[in-house]
C-alpha cells in the first residue's frame, strides 16, 4: 500500500540543526524535505512547496507572524493547524521543552505526522546536547587558559615553582568558596591593574 | 522575609514589560517572598506554548490574548484569567518617512491628533493609484491591531480593503520599515521611538489619543495555577503593585530605562526608552511633543484589569470577524478579566480601587475623582477619539452601530 510521500518543511535560522533533522527525516524515509533559514519572501516559498507539515524552532521570532499567515487561505493554499493532539499532552511537553513546534495541513491523519514530530524532538534534543557540550569544552579550555596565566604570573612575581603557583590558586580557591578559574580570572584583573601602564 | 516561592513568568522585551522587571530588580517580589523569575520570549506564540505546558505560570500577555486564549481563537492555549492589566497606553503608529512627506501635504499635523492625521492618511491613500499601504501589527489578538483598524476605519479607511495588515514581530518593524518592507505599524515601545531616533520613521499618533486610558498588556495567569494557589498570586499582584508605584515615579524614569535597556530585558539602548517613560516623545523635526499620558503605569487605576476593557476587546473580536458574537462568547470574554482577585489581593493594602468593576468608555472627558475603597481614586479621562462611547452592558447595540 503506498500512500504519497509527505512533505515536510523545516524552518529554522540554524542552518546545522536544520540539517541535523533534515537527515534524521530522510533516514527514516522522508524522501521530500524542504529547508527554509530565511524569513524573506516566506509566504511564496510555502505556496511553492506546499508542505503537508512544518517543523519550526519554537523560538523563532517570526512565529505569530507564520501562524496568522496559516490562518489565512489567502496567502497558503490549504489551512495549516498546529499539530496539537490533546490526548497526548506528553508529547506536547516533550515538543515544547525540545522547543519544537509542528504545524500540519487541514485533514491529516495525526498518525502520519507524529513520527514526524517525535523525530523531530529526538533531533531538536541531541542537537541541544551537543551544543551544550561543546560549549562545556569551550569553556573548559578557556578555564584551562586562565589558570594558565594565572600561574604564570604568580611564578614570576613570587618566584613559585608551577606546582607551588598551582596548590596556591587551589587552595585560595577552596578557601573562598569560588571556581579556581575565576580566581585566575581576578588575579589576572589584579596584576593587569598592578602593572605600570601607559593609562597615567 | 525569605523567598519561599518561585514563580516563572514569561514576557517580551518591550518597554510595558516595566512592571515585571521592576518587580525583580527592586526588590518588591522579594519582599512579597516570591521568587520571581523573567523568561524572555521572542514570540506571543511561544508564550503561550509555554503557559499551556506549565513552564510558567503567568505571563506578560497583550490585553486581548488571555480572551482570546478562552475563545479557543488559539492553538494549545489554556484557560487563562488576567487578574491584573500591567498599565495603560505605550502603544504608538509609525509611517515611514515618505508617507509621512505625502501625509504632510494632505495636512498631517505634528500633534499626533488623531482625527486630523487620519484625515491626512485617508488622502495619501486615495491618490496612491494600484499599490496597497502595507501596515504591521504584532499580532491578530492584539490592541495595536484594533486600535490601528479602529482608528483607520473611523478616518474613513477600510482596513479589510484599503491597505494590507500583516503580523511582524515588535523588534523587528524598524527593520522592515527601514528596508521598504512595510509603510507603517502600530507597535509598542520602544520600537516607535526606535524608528524615529534612526530617522527612519515618523509618529502619525498614540494609542494614548485614539483611545485614552486603556490598557495594553495584562498579566495572563494559567487559571489552573491561579487556582491552586491563590497565595502566591496575590503575593504576585501585590509585588506588581509596588512595581507601579515605583515605576509611577519620573523620579526613577532614567534608572528603569537604564535597567530595562540590558541585555537580558529588552536589550536596546536605553535612550530609546525615555521618550515614552518622560511622555515627551520625540517629533519629526528633532522636537519634542509632549503627550503625557503615553504610558501610565500607575495613575487612572492603571492596572485594573476593567472587564469593560475586556469587553470592548471582544466587540473588535466580533466586528473583525475573528469570532462570532454570542452572549455566551460575551460572557467568556467579561469573565477572562478578574477583578476580583485584583481586590482581594491589593485591598490589604489599602490602596485606592475602583466601586466597580466595568465602566462605560468615553464617559470620562476630565480627569474625574470618583467613589472608592481605600485612598483616593482619579480617573479619566477615557474614551475613544471620534467621541463614539462603549457601554459595557450594550455590546450588541454597539456592534449594530459600529
Amino acid at each position: 500500500m503506498s500512500r504519497p510521500a509527505l512533505r515536510i518543511l523545516i524552518i529554522d535560522e540554524n542552518r546545522i540543526r536544520a540539517a541535523v533533522i533534515e537527515e534524521g527525516l530522510r533516514e527514516a524515509g522522508h524522501g521530500e524535505v524542504a529547508i527554509i533559514h530565511d524569513i524573506a519572501g516566506i509566504a511564496r516559498r510555502i505556496a511553492d512547496i506546499e508542505p503537508d507539515v512544518i517543523v519550526i524552532d519554537l523560538e523563532n521570532p517570526n512565529r505569530d507572524m507564520l501562524e496568522s499567515m496559516f490562518q489565512l487561505t489567502r496567502a497558503v493554499k490549504r489551512p495549516i493547524a498546529m499539530f496539537v493532539d490533546r490526548s497526548d499532552s506528553a508529547s506536547i511537553e516533550a515538543a515544547v521543552d525540545a522547543g519544537v513546534s509542528a504545524y500540519i495541513v487541514d485533514g491529516l491523519r495525526k498518525d502520519r505526522v507524529k513520527p514526524i514530530v517525535e523525530m523531530a524532538i529526538s533531533r531538536f534534543n541531541a542537537f541541544s546536547r551537543m551544543a551544550r557540550e561543546l560549549e562545556d569544552a569551550r569553556t573548559e579550555l578557556e578555564n584551562r587558559k586562565l589558570v594558565e596565566r594565572a600561574r604564570g604570573i604568580l611564578m614570576k612575581s613570587r618566584g613559585m615553582s608551577e606546582d607551588e603557583a598551582y596548590a596556591l590558586l587551589r587552595k585560595t580557591a577552596m578557601n573562598q568558596n569560588r571556581k579556581i578559574a575565576e580566581i585566575a580570572q581576578s588575579l589576572i584583573t589584579a596584576a593587569g591593574l598592578l602593572e605600570p601602564g601607559d593609562d597615567l | 522575609m525569605t523567598a519561599d516561592c518561585r514563580i516563572t513568568v514569561g514576557f517580551l522585551p518591550l518597554l510595558d514589560s516595566a512592571l515585571l522587571v521592576a518587580a525583580r530588580e527592586k526588590g518588591f517580589a522579594e519582599a512579597e517572598g516570591v521568587d520571581l523569575v523573567l523568561v524572555r520570549e521572542n514570540s506571543w506564540a511561544s508564550v503561550r506554548d509555554r503557559l499551556a505546558v506549565g513552564h510558567f505560570a503567568a505571563a506578560h500577555m497583550l490585553a486581548p490574548m488571555p480572551i482570546a486564549f478562552n475563545l479557543g481563537l488559539a492553538p494549545l492555549a489554556m484557560p487563562t484569567i488576567a487578574p491584573m492589566a500591567l498599565g495603560l497606553g505605550g502603544n504608538a503608529v509609525t509611517v515611514s518617512v515618505p508617507v509621512w512627506a505625502a501625509m504632510l501635504e494632505a495636512g498631517a499635523s505634528a500633534d499626533l491628533d488623531p482625527t486630523t492625521n487620519g484625515a491626512a492618511l485617508r488622502q495619501v491613500i486615495a491618490s496612491r493609484a494600484a499599490e496597497r499601504l502595507r501596515l504591521a501589527v504584532v499580532h491578530p489578538h492584539s490592541g495595536h491591531n484594533y486600535e490601528l483598524r479602529y482608528w483607520l476605519a473611523a478616518s474613513g479607511i477600510n482596513p479589510e480593503r484599503d491597505v494590507d495588515i500583516m503580523i511582524l514581530p515588535p523588534p523587528l518593524m524598524p527593520d522592515a520599515l527601514a528596508a521598504g518592507q512595510i509603510d507603517g505599524y502600530c507597535a509598542g515601545e520602544p520600537w516607535n521611538s526606535a524608528s524615529v531616533f534612526r530617522g527612519t520613521g515618523r509618529l502619525v499618533t498614540t494609542k494614548s489619543k485614539i483611545w485614552r486610558s486603556s490598557p495594553e498588556k495584562v498579566l495572563g495567569v494559567s487559571a489552573e495555577w491561579a487556582d491552586a494557589n491563590p497565595e502566591a498570586l496575590g503575593r504576585l499582584l501585590r509585588a506588581l503593585y509596588r512595581a507601579a508605584q515605583w515605576c509611577g515615579d519620573a523620579a526613577n524614569h532614567a534608572e528603569l530605562a537604564a535597567t530595562l535597556a540590558r541585555p537580558g530585558y529588552v536589550d536596546c539602548e536605553a535612550e530609546w526608552l525615555m521618550p515614552a517613560l518622560s511622555g515627551q516623545l520625540l517629533g519629526a523635526d528633532g522636537g519634542q511633543i509632549a503627550v503625557d499620558d503615553f504610558f501610565v503605569p500607575l495613575a487612572r487605576a492603571a492596572t485594573f484589569p476593567w472587564r469593560s476593557h475586556a469587553l470592548w476587546f471582544y466587540s473588535q473580536m466580533a466586528r473583525w470577524g475573528q469570532i462570532e458574537a454570542s452572549d455566551a462568547n460575551e460572557r467568556i470574554a467579561r469573565e477572562t478579566y478578574r477583578p476580583d482577585l485584583y481586590r482581594a489581593a491589593l485591598g490589604p493594602l489599602g490602596v485606592a480601587l475602583p466601586g466597580a468593576n466595568a465602566k462605560v468608555e468615553g464617559s470620562l472627558t476630565a480627569p474625574t475623582p470618583v467613589g472608592s475603597a481605600g485612598a483616593s481614586l482619579v480617573l479619566g479621562p477615557d474614551g475613544f477619539f471620534d467621541g463614539k462611547v462603549f457601554d459595557p452592558d450594550q455590546v450588541a447595540r454597539y456592534l449594530r452601530l459600529s
